[in-house]
């Protein structure tokens, strides 16, 4: 590149650029953001550290394929309005994935600076641009000619939020039919505002709807409408409905008074406000021994939310080792900042109550890894005579979703697998004709990201879709969608 | 947080209140302007609605419904501070969010005779399963209890659909005692194939107990705590059959002689504390 005044041997003496972080002490105590964020200055060193490889394999670590190089020049240069351009373009919510995709396992695993020292930090300046751009206003609204076709999206979560997006920009008319009072899926209800503020995926969701998308809140689909009446109301309809089922681990106790899911402690305290509890109007149990069981992002997330509602212990309970813990490495290390206690290796067998059935602790065992199971991560075996109790007044179980049938029973005709997800093909379409799905609901608990890549490959091939089948206007449709209140042609 | 300004919000709010009508002392039934549910509802099925901003998430059972003019009715207790907002509403005010139909219609039953058992605001749960029945030609019988003849509702309702008996612990209306006293009577002299049974969870585990000898089939319709209504959070999970099941997607119905009542009641009771904290907390705001 002959516009780039560094040479390589000065970009590679540049350092990677710390993310400036909030005061663990105080932080833990609050839910403002634990990230600060870039300054221009910091984020135009750390845009400097990139190469601009000829064959960018961080893109290939992108499951939206952002075109990473061109938006790290763009930075470089100074003209943030640019990269944002080819942020936007590339991933519709940016602002959400720069705070909370796993970059260390995608984009920043395949930096070629990070074979030998610290890869460039894409996934923060990410973040500088997506919230630069928010604070100037930047929209990439280009006026689009409407293709008269309409397609409805099932949840407003990042997969079904970015394929309305990118419909949404091939002209295509949108609804997203959201279950929930407020849209984002789980980036509302389950992503801690110290990490992803709502106030941001509403920003996303603002934007999304300059572009036209509609958003209808409390409809539940499988319930309010059947699948078969969108298929009649639209053209085209992509399920994007998450996992959702939340697992518990089936040991006695877990009907006892202080023991929550993750989602619902989350939600409670997420979606419902319960911290600013009476003035908001929810409670949640705020634990002074909270125990958390499971070593996802989830469970994170939880045990990190425990310590802002003033627990004195906050303890991770997960039956594998630190290497195993499935969370993002920036979660776990700030959790060890902010003082959560991790038992690792260490097995739930039961959670005990007292008379009055509150929760009073969890009985472990403590476990050494075997081989690999079939997940390929080291089996978890128990350790004969290592068991106790863990005292604590609240858990919260955290060990993943399963499917939820809300939807597929209310339609037997969609073919699903054994555990109740659905079936897609490559291009993303069920055995419905017309009718597509994508994200967990598909491949089953995965991560923001993975949904989001989804939605855009599938508005992809809906967009397909959509060009090869005439537009059919028919009585039954007209009836189904006056009748039903799903809009006039 | 400013959700009211959010078009999305709004696009999908103004459930406007028709009428709220004072039934008894603390419940109150209101009609509410909502079309897609009034279309979509069926026996059985609840919504959950939210008042407004800070407001809780409130399961209430659809008690009626009337397509044409899009509106359901809902039947609420006045308990807490949530509720004694929704009893509050008058005409013309709007409740921000009301999503549903959720839960799984009810089963009906209709061989035989069938009993609908329902105790205190339960009655507003019963009446669109006993309403159900009555429509597909069931011989229903309704058991109705309450404190006292002052807190009986939705009695005419009822009794327009099949023979009424009506109960009251201070004998002030129908017989006196409670609703199983005179369920056991009934199902001494008349076999019935079916038992339903809505109410406080004392009042249903003391149905249970008595059809469970006499081998009746009894359902109940449960109201545990419950946050999203689809199936997310688990928190409205109950034992069932050593089962854990999810009130919202799995139910309302169980078969009641599978029910951990135990395990339900004591649930029920997680925020007791939090719940007098409410509304010391608006009687200080107001004073």
């Amino acid at each position: 590149m002959t516009d780039r005044p560094l040479s390589k041997r000065e970009r590679l003496k540049i350092d990677r650029q710390e993310m400036p972080t909030s005061d663990a002490a105080e932080r833990s105590r609050s839910f403002t953001e634990v990230n600060v964020g870039f300054t221009e200055q910091i984020a135009l060193l750390e845009a400097q550290r990139c190469l601009d490889c000829k064959r960018a394999t961080c893109v290939d670590g992108c499951p939206v394929s952002v075109d990473i190089p061109s938006f790290m020049g763009e930075i470089e240069r100074g003209d943030l309005a640019a990269a944002a351009r080819i942020l936007f373009a590339d991933n519709s919510l940016p602002a959400v994935t720069g705070r909370v995709c796993p970059q260390e396992t995608q984009c920043e695993a395949l930096c070629v600076r990070g074979r030998k020292g610290a890869p460039v930090a894409i996934g923060h300046l990410e973040r500088f641009i997506a919230d630069w751009a928010r604070g100037h206003h930047h929209d990439d609204v280009a006026a689009v000619e409407p293709s008269g076709r309409r397609v409805a999206v099932i949840g407003a979560g990042p997969g079904g939020l970015t394929a309305a997006g990118e419909l949404s920009r091939r002209g295509h008319a949108v609804t997203v039919f959201e279950a929930l009072h407020l849209p984002g899926g789980v980036l509302s209800y389950g992503i801690p505002e110290f990490r992803l503020p709502n106030e941001i995926v509403m920003d996303e969701v603002r934007r999304l709807e300059a572009l036209g998308v509609q958003i209808e809140c409390n409809v539940v689909i499988g319930r309010t409408y059947t699948l078969e009446d969108l298929q009649a109301g639209f053209d085209a309809v992509f399920v994007s409905v998450g996992a959702g089922l939340p697992m518990f681990l089936d040991i006695p106790g877990e009907g006892l008074k202080g023991v929550y899911s993750a989602n619902e402690y989350l939600t409670r305290i997420n979606l419902m406000q319960s911290y600013a509890f009476p003035d908001a109007n929810t409670p949640v149990l705020h634990g002074d021994r909270v125990v958390v069981i499971g070593g996802g992002n989830v469970a994170i997330d939880a045990v990190r939310t425990a310590l802002r509602l003033g627990a004195h212990e906050a303890t991770i309970v997960y039956r594998r080792g630190r290497n195993e813990l499935p969370a993002r490495v920036e979660e776990v290390s700030h959790a060890d900042e902010e003082g959560v206690r991790f038992q690792l290796q260490v097995s739930p067998l039961a959670i005990e109550g007292n008379d009055e059935r509150w929760v009073t602790g969890v009985r472990c065992v403590d476990t050494e890894l075997g081989e690999p199971d079939e997940s390929g991560r080291r089996r978890p075996m128990p350790i004969e005579g290592s068991e106790r109790v863990i005292p604590c007044d609240t858990v919260v179980v955290a060990v993943g979703t399963r499917a939820n049938p809300l939807l597929t029973s209310a339609s037997p005709n969609l073919a699903v697998t054994n555990r109740g997800y659905l079936i897609a093909d490559d291009r993303g379409m069920t055995n419905l004709p017309g009718v597509f799905a994508g994200g967990d609901i598909v491949r089953g608990s995965a991560t923001v990201i993975l949904a989001m890549g989804d939605g855009k490959r599938i508005a992809g091939t809906i967009d397909e879709y959509l060009h090869a089948t005439a537009v059919t206007i028919d009585s039954h449709r007209r009836r189904v969608m006056s009748e039903k209140g799903l809009g006039t042609w | 947080m400013n959700d009211q300004q959010n078009t999305w919000v709004m696009a999908a709010s103004g459930h406007e209140v028709i009428t709220n009508t004072q039934l008894s002392q603390d419940v109150h039934k209101l009609v509410v302007t909502a079309p897609r549910v009034a279309a979509a509802r069926l026996p059985g099925q609840f919504v959950i609605v939210r008042l407004g901003d800070g407001a809780e998430r409130i399961p209430l059972t659809i008690a009626d419904s009337n397509a044409e003019n899009g509106t359901i009715v809902l039947v609420v207790q006045a308990v807490g501070k949530s509720t004694s907002d929704l009893v509050g509403l008058s005409a013309g005010d709007h409740i921000h969010d009301v999503v549903g139909p959720l839960g799984r219609p009810s089963d009906l039953v209709v061989e035989g005779t069938v009993v609908c058992v329902a105790g205190g605001v339960g009655a507003a749960v019963m009446y669109p399963i006993a309403q159900g029945l009555a429509a597909l030609g069931a011989d229903v019988i309704t058991v109705l209890g309450a404190r006292t003849a002052a807190s009986v509702v939705y009695a005419d309702e009822l009794a327009a659909l099949g023979e009424l008996i009506l109960c009251t612990d201070d004998g002030t209306a129908g017989r006196t005692g409670f609703v199983t006293d005179a369920l056991a009577d009934l199902l001494g002299k008349r076999p019935a194939a079916v038992v339903y049974a809505a109410g406080p969870v004392p009042m249903m585990r003391a149905v249970a107990a008595v059809t469970q000898p006499r081998d009746v089939r009894t359902i109940v319709s449960l109201n545990p705590i419950m946050v999203d209504g689809t199936g997310m959070c688990g928190g409205c999970r109950v034992t069932v059959d050593g089962k854990m099941r999810f009130a919202c997607v799995d139910g309302p119905e169980f078969d009641a002689h599978g029910v951990d009542f135990d395990e339900l009641d004591d649930r029920l009771g997680t925020y007791r504390e939090f719940e007098r904290q409410a509304m010391t907390h608006v009687c200080r705001s107001a004073g």
